[in-house]
């Protein structure tokens, strides 16, 4: 016997039995039902409320962007919806679960595997993204790797611009801290986490790097030169300069066995180049250098690695030598191209009484 | 006077030392333009069809070592040569050395151009060639210096402050794109791809150019050379037709890749 809409009307007994909620009358959970002494009973009875039960992952999920989607977006999100269906539910650890840990992302990614969903756009196809991640990929081999929800949290998601969020950016360190804390200290003594703790809104923390769903492995190549740019949103002036560098370049035409940002200035441990503490600073310099020119001296130091050539100031020779070259080169090439020029003329238009016998 | 009969100008090792300076220059050019205009579209894939990143390196250092070695051999060719006692090198008609009369050439070849003179009469060495002839020595320093303080920048910066490496990537680079601008446009014009050479102009290939041409375009070098009776010494008949088309199309080879490596500096400067 089936509803309208399909669903068996029988609650299948072996499969409730053996679901998280087996031991349970049905009027544990239909309350409405213990009133009720008309049998059979109403097509539909009222909702069920897990927050009866589950108090403290009720109270969170009402917290929650879930609980609040517009119904012009298909409305709230139920218990259900993750949970799977209520009379075959399972515990989070049976890897039959819905929410079990290696199934976690395939469930988010019934609504957020796609960049709309219902007609109303999701934003990135970000399950896509995350099964390509290095922490997609390692949960094909260990639930060591994190999921969705072990850095979104599961019932209290938020979104991003929430000061609560576990993803908000003032929180992503130490969310991703959970597992990488030594990356977290490093970067907490960066100018990049004062910065962050000062609110300010630009402030780059782990995933302005790293990406939040797409993160590679650190020795990916294509992510190495992606960092290069990402630094260079905010230090443009270092960007532009290091291009015109021999690292930048090499660098640009797509191979990373010379120095990027973070070889130099470091990934984490980021400080101003004044700072004593920074790889860059002139005590330190000398030994950054020679991580790959390892018999640099104090004076191989004096290379200035993001050199502006228009700047008299700081680099008078480097200055003076672009002028001298853009002086020579406009030189020879406007006295020999009017020199050619003319001569093309002369021997197209004239007599061409320098020309090879018409034979030869 | 017969069309038959060819003038020796350049001899087998001059004509051999020309070769391997193209090969060498433009093999150069191919590896290094790529990191000069890393950011213009045809970097990545030139780099990538040249062999990558190390290949491309280690092609630039292997021409490098090659170009080094061809201008090492030319000035102890020509230190030999002096050793030997031989005159008209360093001054006078025959050598390439600029002289004031190179100076007067110039005018009165402008005023040619327009029209307001005679053509001069040219003797060995027109100013033009003069003027090729000395851009190698300037740029094998220029170059040659900062290139190989490049290659081995821990090496120098024991007597050399670490910015004379940022003068010398700057000086390398614009240096490079005088050398590949004047050689593509100016050179080829000059003595290839004008009017009176179209399209090539095979004296330096063959060394024999035919003694009519050369009476007319070298009027002072053919009048010495039937004064003192060497023209007969230098007559020679006309080169092979094999080795003609295999230069033709070797020089053809290296105008193309000069031309479309020209074009890409154009693309990556206006792009």
């Amino acid at each position: 016997m089936t509803r309208a809409d399909g669903r068996p009307v029988v609650v299948e007994p072996k499969a409730f039995a053996m679901s998280a909620h087996g031991p349970f009358s049905c009027v544990d959970c239909h309350t409405d039902l213990a009133t009720l002494s008309e049998f059979p009973h109403p097509d539909r009875l009222a909702a069920v409320n897990c927050a009866m039960c589950h108090d403290a992952p009720g109270a969170a999920f009402m917290q929650s962007v879930h609980a609040a989607i517009p119904a012009a977006a298909g409305g709230p999100a139920q218990c259900v919806t993750c949970h799977g269906p209520p009379h075959q539910i399972k515990p989070s650890a049976d890897p039959e679960s819905p929410t079990s840990k290696l199934r976690v992302a395939g469930t988010c990614a019934q609504c957020h595997g796609d960049t709309v969903v219902r007609g109303a756009p999701r934003g990135p196809a970000v399950a896509a993204q995350f099964a390509d991640s290095i922490h997609g990929m390692a949960l094909t081999r260990t639930t060591v790797a994190p999921t969705c929800s072990d850095c979104h949290s599961s019932h209290d998601i938020r979104r991003t611009t929430d000061p609560e969020s576990r993803v908000h950016a003032l929180k992503v360190p130490d969310t991703c801290g959970t597992c990488h804390g030594s990356q977290q200290r490093l970067y907490g003594e960066s100018v990049h986490a004062e910065l962050l703790r000062s609110n300010t809104p630009a402030a780059p923390h782990c995933v302005s790097c790293h990406t939040a769903h797409s993160i590679r492995p650190t020795a990916d190549d294509q992510w190495q030169l992606s960092a290069v740019e990402q630094c260079g949103t905010c230090h443009r002036e270092a960007l532009a300069t290091y291009r015109d560098s021999f690292h930048g370049q090499v660098t640009a035409l797509g191979f990373t066995p010379v120095a990027k940002c973070a070889d130099c200035h470091q990934a984490h441990r980021v400080f101003r180049a004044e700072d004593a503490r920074s790889s860059v600073s002139p005590a330190n310099r000398l030994t950054t250098c020679q991580t790959c020119h390892p018999s640099a001296n104090l004076s191989f130091v004096r290379y200035q690695p993001h050199a502006n050539k228009n700047d008299r100031e700081r680099l008078p020779a480097l200055h003076y030598a672009a002028r001298s070259m853009d002086a020579l080169l406009f030189g020879v090439f406007a006295f020999f191209g009017v020199h050619s020029l003319l001569w093309f003329a002369r021997e197209r238009i004239g007599p061409a009484d320098d020309a090879r016998p018409p034979h030869e | 006077m017969s069309d038959r009969r060819y003038v020796r100008r350049f001899g087998p090792f001059e004509r051999l030392q020309h070769v391997g300076l193209f090969v060498a220059f433009l093999g150069l050019a191919a590896t290094g333009l790529p990191l000069l205009f890393s950011d213009a579209v045809w970097a990545r894939p030139l780099a990538q069809l040249v062999g990558g990143f190390g290949v491309t390196s280690v092609l630039h250092r292997i021409f490098a070592t090659l170009l080094i070695a061809i201008f090492a051999i030319h000035v102890a060719w020509i230190g030999l040569r002096l050793f030997r006692g031989e005159r008209g090198l360093l001054w006078g008609a025959t050598s390439l050395v600029p002289q004031p009369r190179d100076l007067v050439d110039l005018y009165h070849h402008v005023r040619w151009f327009l029209r307001r003179g005679e053509k001069p009469a040219f003797d060995r060495y027109a100013y033009w060639e003069k003027f090729d002839y000395w851009a190698v020595f300037w740029g094998m320093l220029i170059i040659g210096s900062s290139g190989l303080m490049l290659w081995f920048p821990e090496f120098f910066a024991r007597f050399l402050p670490g910015w004379v490496f940022n003068v010398a990537l700057l000086v390398h680079g614009e240096e490079a794109l005088l050398a590949v601008g004047f050689i593509v446009t100016i050179h080829f014009f000059n003595s290839h791809m004008r009017p009176g050479k179209f399209p090539m102009d095979m004296v330096m290939f063959t060394g024999v150019v035919p003694e009519r041409d050369y009476a007319r375009e070298r009027p002072l070098e053919y009048a010495r050379l039937k004064v003192t009776g060497a023209l007969e010494s230098r007559l020679a008949g006309p080169p092979d037709a094999t080795f003609v088309r295999r230069a033709r199309l070797g020089g053809a080879v290296a105008i193309a890749v000069g031309l479309m490596l020209f074009l890409l500096i154009l693309v990556g400067f206006l792009q």
